[in-house]
């Protein structure tokens, strides 16, 4: 059985994982959640405007926002945060101070939005044509109708594939540490990548992954329930009513409003 | 003919010191309209007259251009020729958010927001394009609502309404406009057989009070009824119009009187 003693002490080193525990929980999930929020609200903003953009009658709109989505989604992750968060690094510096962590949302971000805009506008043009229509026979204009009605269902209809970004994005957080950040910046891979080295195995590594699946593994369930939701819809099952039970609900209306055509 | 609304027979309970509020029915004149999808022309060279407070029915098999003809009316569709005039007023120089602003229009298959119940259905352009307050908009909105007897229903999303009850929002909610000409697009098409009675009489209503209404529908029994003037349309030209006894009782062309055989 001596694989067996190999595997759990690489893997499951007991003391190496409680050692890193702290580190983990204050400065890594810390620092995973706020680069995986900052970047996904960033990354919501401009997806939307890329989303607008994209469906825009005029070509000068569409044509930049096809551009953009093809350039971010086609690049390796890894690839656009170092491009940004070097290119940029010293712009950064006489904003944001020295630390790359700004550049590194800001990076991936860029990424969520070119996503997140292909969302947003598949399901924008999934809502049926004749709401639009409707608006507009009312007398709103085009940007009043797409905010106030068009827009909102498009956005409840991708609630799912969101959140599933935003997996995606918790994971790629974990890229922005080629940026080389500073020991208080350092999120969960990197927390558990500095341990591992101190540790001489890999249970430090293992401990950032099992953080990783307690945050993407509940909300992809979270997704299902949506999924579930409103596909069968909110609806409570109601005990159908008779058509004819409508008619008297009409005789009830004044008499006033309603003409003979009986 | 014209239905005096007070004749209802749906029920005894007439309120004759009650005042029927009339509304202000403008003319319509459709003048040489043409309309095309691209380079197919789906309405030619189409004249209409329609009277202030009238109802004119528009009848004839599918593909005749009777939907694209209301859509060119409140320019849904950019007409490619010809004029459209509301009160005597050419409709293509105005912007087109005014124009549809004076003109409601009710679809065939309700297109109500989902999301919105009935009462916001109906409140949602009282705000945003007549801009009044909110609670004014929502206090027009539950008038109109129980005009179409729908007053117990307004906090209902459109999900939990018939296909009438949703109709009757849709009706309401376009009537809140205080529009000038009523555009029905076959607006019992889609509704259980049942229901289909009760939304006609509402729009045999509207009539009687003044509303001026262009109807494009299969029920040949309401455009007997109720309409002033019946057009027949097919192939995007109008083939025959007159009252509906002269449509109806004395067809002229060949082609109404094929059309009439098969849906009479």
């Amino acid at each position: 059985m001596d694989w067996l003693n190999t595997i759990s002490r690489t893997f499951f080193d007991f003391d190496a994982m409680v050692e890193v525990l702290p580190q983990l929980l204050g400065v890594g999930l810390l620092n995973t959640l706020i680069i995986s929020i900052a970047a996904t609200i960033l990354g919501v903003v401009m997806g939307m405007v890329v989303a607008v953009m994209g469906i825009s009658r005029s070509k000068w709109l569409r044509i930049p926002a096809r551009i953009y989505t093809d350039l971010f989604r086609g690049l390796p992750a890894i690839l656009t945060i170092l491009l940004i968060g070097q290119g940029f690094a010293r712009l950064s510096q006489s904003v944001f101070g020295p630390s790359p962590y700004p550049l590194g949302i800001i990076a991936l971000s860029l990424i969520a939005s070119a996503y997140i805009g292909e969302i947003f506008r598949a399901g924008i043009q999934s809502i049926d044509k004749g709401q639009g229509e409707a608006c507009r026979a009312l007398g709103m204009s085009y940007s009043k109708s797409m905010a106030l009605v068009v827009v909102p269902q498009g956005i409840r209809r991708v609630l799912p594939a969101l959140v599933n970004q935003f997996i995606a994005i918790v994971k790629d957080s974990s890229l922005v540490y080629f940026l080389g950040l500073l020991v208080s910046e350092r999120e969960l891979f990197r927390v558990g990548q500095d341990a591992a080295v101190l540790s001489g195995n890999l249970s430090p590594l293992v401990m950032a992954g099992i953080f990783y699946l307690i945050i993407t593994v509940p909300l992809t369930h979270l997704v299902n329930y949506f999924d579930n939701k409103f596909r069968t819809g909110r609806r409570r099952p109601t005990a159908p009513t008779s058509g004819l039970k409508e008619l008297k609900e009409l005789d009830a209306a004044s008499p006033l409003i309603t003409g003979s055509n009986t | 003919m014209n239905l005096t609304s007070s004749s209802s027979s749906a029920t005894s309970t007439n309120q004759p010191s009650q005042d029927i509020e009339k509304f202000h029915g403008s003319s319509l004149e459709l003048q040489n309209l043409t309309m095309a999808y691209g380079d197919v022309e789906v309405l030619r060279n189409v004249s209409l007259n329609v009277a202030p407070g009238t109802t004119t029915c528009i009848i004839g098999p599918s593909g005749s251009g009777k939907s694209t003809l209301l859509r060119g009316v409140n320019r849904l569709h950019e007409p490619k020729s010809g004029d459209v005039l509301l009160a005597g007023e050419s409709a293509l120089k105005v912007k087109p958010d005014i124009l549809r602003a004076r003109i409601g229009m009710v679809f065939q298959h309700f297109n109500l927001f989902p999301d919105h119940t009935a009462l916001e259905n109906v409140a949602l352009a009282l705000w945003s394009v007549k801009g009044m307050s909110k609670s004014e908009a929502r206090e027009r909105a539950r008038r109109r609502l129980a005009e179409v007897g729908l007053a117990e229903r307004a906090d209902h999303r459109p999900r939990d309404l018939s296909g009438g009850q949703q109709q009757r929002v849709a009706i309401a909610r376009a009537l809140a406009m205080e529009p000038e000409v009523m555009l029905f697009d076959e607006a019992t098409s889609a509704l259980d057989p049942e229901l289909v009675k009760g939304v006609l009489n509402l729009m045999a209503g509207l009539g009687g009070r003044g509303m001026t209404m262009l109807v494009v529908t299969h029920e040949m029994g309401f455009a007997r009824k109720v309409a002033d003037q019946v057009v027949f349309m097919d192939e995007g030209e109008v083939v025959e119009i007159g009252t509906p006894t002269e449509l109806f009782d004395n067809p002229r062309s060949e082609r109404l009187q094929r059309f009439l055989s098969e849906v009479l």
